[in-house]
């Protein structure tokens, strides 16, 4: 087996496998190192809406999988695997992963970010039990009953509205009194005669026994503590980068966006950034994508050097 | 070699709780990506696990009786049956290395 590349990607989404279509071919040995699913966090969206050239739209499965197929057609390699760490020698760079050591030349880190825990009782106990992050997997199972959405940001409001196809009502939780969302997906939501939105309310607690069958919230403004009784209770607090094996390799912000360069160079040479995982990313497909495809021109241009 | 084995409402009595060594029921569908990421290594789990632990995928489209006699409200979830009990679950995914450790808890 073939263990050293001339461009080693790390991370399977939209980044990555742009990075891995522009480098497959520039003609490098790439290889792209995914510890879960092929194309990533967009991969759960029921529906990309703002990615150019789908005027109908496309589930985020299908985008991704044909950006997998078109890089996997230039030669792009692909392996299951969870990296470790990085280090660095004087042939080039070696990535420890969970399936043995990869060298290679240059590495781009498109690892992007996983849904944050929103950290409140009962989450963990309930995952799979009521507590989900995935309205697009998961919503189905709770046809004709009340769910709750927490969040205020374009994943809260795209997946609150996907909720109501099944749900008999959402109630979307957001601790501030406006949305973050786009004014198009806000627009939809406040149209959606299932929805209701609680405002300035954060979730205190997710009530049993068995499985969830309500929540507390207060409202952070009055203090006042309610009930609410629902069988469901999606997600979507924001996202973290995976990045605690690249600390005192590369420097981090607080927390743990890698900043690059405008060619997405990190401070190592022949190490890039893209997607997500970069600091001020806009954190949309098509940056990420456009960034990934920087991300490998660049690594080009370093090992031309 | 092992593969994993497809089971519905109509099978899964005979093949999930009658059978002779424990089975890891993963219940999926064709809508949920990160199902089709737990379905490769659940590939790689049957033949290394072959002959001490049985495989089995369940659609739950096309088995609700018993995604919801399993209070199945999150998918991919996976359920251990040891004679006919479940008696342990791991939801979501989780890379290969992850997954078989927390089999192994469930199993021993």
């Amino acid at each position: 087996m073939n263990r050293a590349y001339e461009v080693i990607i790390i991370g399977g989404g939209p980044a990555g496998l742009s990075a891995g279509l522009y480098a497959s071919r520039a003609r490098l040995s790439t290889l792209l190192i995914e510890k879960g699913i092929i194309g990533g966090q967009i991969a759960n969206a029921a529906h990309v809406e703002n990615y150019p050239g789908f005027p109908d739209g496309i589930s985020g499965l299908e985008l991704t999988q044909a950006m997998h197929r078109q890089a996997k057609k230039y030669g792009l390699e692909t392996v299951a695997a969870e990296v470790i760490g990085i280090t660095l020698n004087e042939r080039g760079k070696v990535i420890k992963t969970t399936e043995g050591e990869y060298r290679a030349k240059a590495v781009i880190i498109a690892v992007g970010a996983e849904p944050n825990r929103l950290g409140v009782p009962g989450e963990e106990k309930f995952l799979g039990k009521g507590v989900s992050y995935c309205a697009t997997c998961d919503g189905p199972f709770f046809k004709d009953q009340m769910v709750a959405v927490v969040g205020g940001g374009d994943s809260a409001v795209e997946e609150g509205v996907l909720l109501t196809r099944f749900a008999s009502k959402v109630i979307l939780i957001h601790r501030r009194n406006r949305l973050r969302a786009s004014r198009l997906l806000q627009e939809r939501a406040f149209a959606n005669k299932k929805i209701e939105f609680l405002w300035d309310t954060v979730v205190e607690d997710i009530l049993g026994p068995d499985r969830v069958r309500g929540l507390r919230v207060r409202n952070v403004k009055t203090g006042d503590r309610s009930t609410l009784e629902v069988s469901g209770v999606f997600f979507y607090v924001g996202l973290h980068p995976g990045t605690d094996y690249l600390r005192g390799l590369l420097p981090l912000d607080e927390e743990g966006h890698i900043p690059t360069g405008e060619g997405m160079e990190t401070e190592i040479p022949g190490i890039f950034a893209a997607g997500d995982v970069r600091k001020n990313s806009p954190r949309q497909v098509i940056t990420a994508a456009g960034e990934g495809a920087t991300a490998a021109i660049s690594a080009e241009k370093f090992l031309s050097e | 070699m092992a593969k994993p084995i497809e089971v519905d409402d109509k099978t899964f009595d005979q093949t999930v709780l009658k059978a002779n060594t424990p089975v890891l029921v993963d219940f999926w569908a064709p809508w949920c990506a990160p199902c089709k990421a737990v379905a490769p290594i659940l590939d790689d789990l049957a033949a290394e696990y072959e002959g001490r632990l049985g495989i089995a995928r369940l659609n739950v489209d096309e088995a609700p009786v018993n995604a919801s006699k399993y209070g199945i409200s999150a998918i991919p979830t996976m359920l251990l049956f040891k004679e006919g009990k479940p008696v342990g679950q791991i939801v979501g995914f989780r890379p290969k290395a992850e997954l078989k450790k927390a089999l192994e808890e469930i199993l021993t």
